[in-house]
């Protein structure tokens, strides 16, 4: 019988399946379509302290094997999520949530976290210092160690829950980002965000999307991100969460071989719907095929 | 919402680049004409999302545009083939505000949605009359599918190589009517939108990510609030468009 059940900082999860932030809304447009509580946890959409219709059309360009995005973050604010989203939420998935977290100042951050953190049905934060699609914040926190670590603490200071940061992959040394969070008192780390990327449209002679660049996800990262989820995980002792372009349930194997104790499904949700419940599907299969009995006994093994 | 694999029956070219092409699935999810479905193919990230066309029993017919390379993909597919296919996307017209002399304005591959708006009006007697809007004579398609449904058929042309030369709002002067429904590209939306002098639906388009509603890609500002194009869209109530441009 095969083992799915992973803990992440404390709290533990019937397998380590997460559609990522971004992906899967605030989970009830999936609830029509599978029964969600089969997934680990998910985490929602981006909030913010305040409400954000985020960037102009167009923001999705295609890629091979992937896609580019630019929303921006559009969310109905922390009050709102707190007062109709949450209490949505609460009719369709009965397991700890993911309270995706971002912000524009420090203390934006532990304003929104602040407040999810006292909401019941989050179980862990995951703070968004890598979000490549909007000014002024984002992903500026997410590629210096010493603004990484202020937010960590600003954060953690006012919080309880375990606080997961996530990062950019658009930085030269993520190791040093993801040591100065662990030093700041952070839980747990994520990764990664998006790829800085761009299209030009050949008809316009012009950028596809109107803010020009966007964060590139789908399978065409898969690698890149295996990559930093090794490099992180053998840097820190603190659980990663390993994400990006993450499509099956070999992928998910292959990410907690690199050292993931729990995976993020992302882009793949928004083309088959049905992604995140087919990987944990198909999770007892592939494990028996590589002959793997506890998923925890794989994390970090290669 | 639901996804199933179709089986094509027929794809078949209407125009230099405008083909149909007719499946056989499950098409229980389809609820309003209106609606698109998004179609997943090979070697490409993102599905493709098309207007329904028409939907009887379950037989969907599609009418599409060749723009790029997924459509051009889907114009080389032959009847036998199988299609993943997300059906019963988006809102979709209403029918019930059309009074007894609806108009629907259809521009280029705008016109296909109408199509089946058209069947389930003349089903319910009402007096349908049609603007099919086209750049030049050869572009035409569908005119005599419209005509054979008992709508009141007018075909416009840019250029005057058939039917009335101009846009659809010339014809629309014409035309008395008690609800308008429109699809097309949005200049022409636009264009409908202010010359008209009833209310209407007009249903619109945008580059979307997951055509379900969990991506926010495809986000729109309204006077109503901010609605999805592919979730509480494509379809928009007159009074409620707020025009970016």
């Amino acid at each position: 019988m095969a083992e799915l059940k992973v803990n992440l900082c404390g709290i533990e999860m019937d397998n380590p399946i997460i559609p990522a932030s971004g992906c899967f809304g605030y989970g009830y447009e999936f609830a029509e379509l599978y029964d969600i509580n089969c997934l680990g946890t998910f985490s929602f959409k981006g909030t913010t302290k305040d409400p954000r219709f985020g960037n102009p059309t167009p923001r999705i360009a295609e890629c091979t094997a992937g896609m580019i995005n630019a929303v921006g973050l559009q969310n109905p604010g922390v009050e709102k999520v707190i007062s109709e989203e949450l209490p949505k939420l609460g009719q369709c998935f009965h397991k700890p949530v993911m309270a995706n977290v971002s912000g524009f100042s420090v203390e934006d951050y532990a304003y929104t976290c602040e407040k999810l953190d006292k909401e019941e049905q989050v179980g862990w934060l995951e703070v968004n210092i890598s979000c490549p699609n909007v000014h002024g914040g984002g992903m500026s926190f997410g590629t210096s160690p010493e603004a990484a670590a202020e937010v960590v603490r600003a954060v953690k200071a006012v919080t309880t829950k375990p606080v997961i940061i996530k990062l950019s992959p658009n930085v030269t040394d993520i190791v040093a980002i993801a040591k100065a969070c662990e030093e700041a008192g952070a839980d747990g780390i994520s990764l990664i965000n998006t790829l800085l990327g761009m299209r030009i449209d050949l008809n316009k002679k012009a950028p596809v999307i109107a803010n020009k660049m966007g964060g590139f996800s789908g399978s065409a990262i898969f690698p890149v991100a295996v990559r930093m989820v090794y490099q992180v995980a053998h840097a820190v002792k603190i659980p990663v969460v390993g994400m990006g372009g993450v499509s099956s349930a070999e992928d998910v194997i292959e990410m907690m071989m690199a050292g993931a104790t729990a995976v993020e499904v992302g882009a793949a949700n928004l083309v088959n719907p049905f992604a995140s419940r087919d990987i944990v599907r198909d999770l007892p299969r592939v494990m028996e095929k590589y002959k793997i009995e506890k998923l925890t006994d794989i994390i970090g093994i290669a | 919402m639901k996804q199933g694999l179709f089986t094509i029956v027929e794809n078949t070219r209407l125009t230099d680049s405008v083909w149909q092409m007719r499946l056989v699935g499950d098409t229980s999810a389809i609820t309003a004409p209106g609606q698109f479905v998004n179609i997943l193919l090979e070697g490409k990230f993102l599905r493709r999302p098309i207007s329904v066309c028409n939907c009887e029993g379950d037989e969907l017919t599609l009418v599409y545009k060749v723009v790029g390379g997924g459509t051009e993909q889907m114009s080389r597919m032959e009847r036998g083939q199988e299609l993943d296919i997300l059906t019963g996307l988006g809102n979709g017209y209403d029918l019930t505000v059309s009074g007894e002399a609806p108009l629907l304005l259809g521009g280029g591959v705008g016109v296909p949605p109408l199509y089946m708006l058209a069947k389930k009006l003349i089903q319910e007697g009402k007096k349908v009359s049609v603007v099919l809007g086209f750049n030049t004579a050869d572009e035409i398609f569908y005119e005599e599918e419209f005509k054979a449904l008992g709508c009141d058929v007018t075909v416009t042309t840019v250029d005057g190589t058939k039917g009335t030369r101009g846009f659809v709002t010339g014809a629309m002067e014409n035309i008395e009517y008690t609800h308008f429904y429109t699809c097309g590209p949005e200049p022409m939306l636009k264009a409908v939108w202010r010359a008209s002098t009833t209310s209407g639906q007009l249903s619109f388009e945008e580059r979307m990510g997951c055509g379900f509603g969990a991506c926010m890609g495809c986000s729109c500002k309204t006077l109503t609030g901010y609605k999805r194009i592919c979730k509480e869209g494509p379809v928009m109530r007159k009074e409620e468009i707020l025009w970016q441009n």
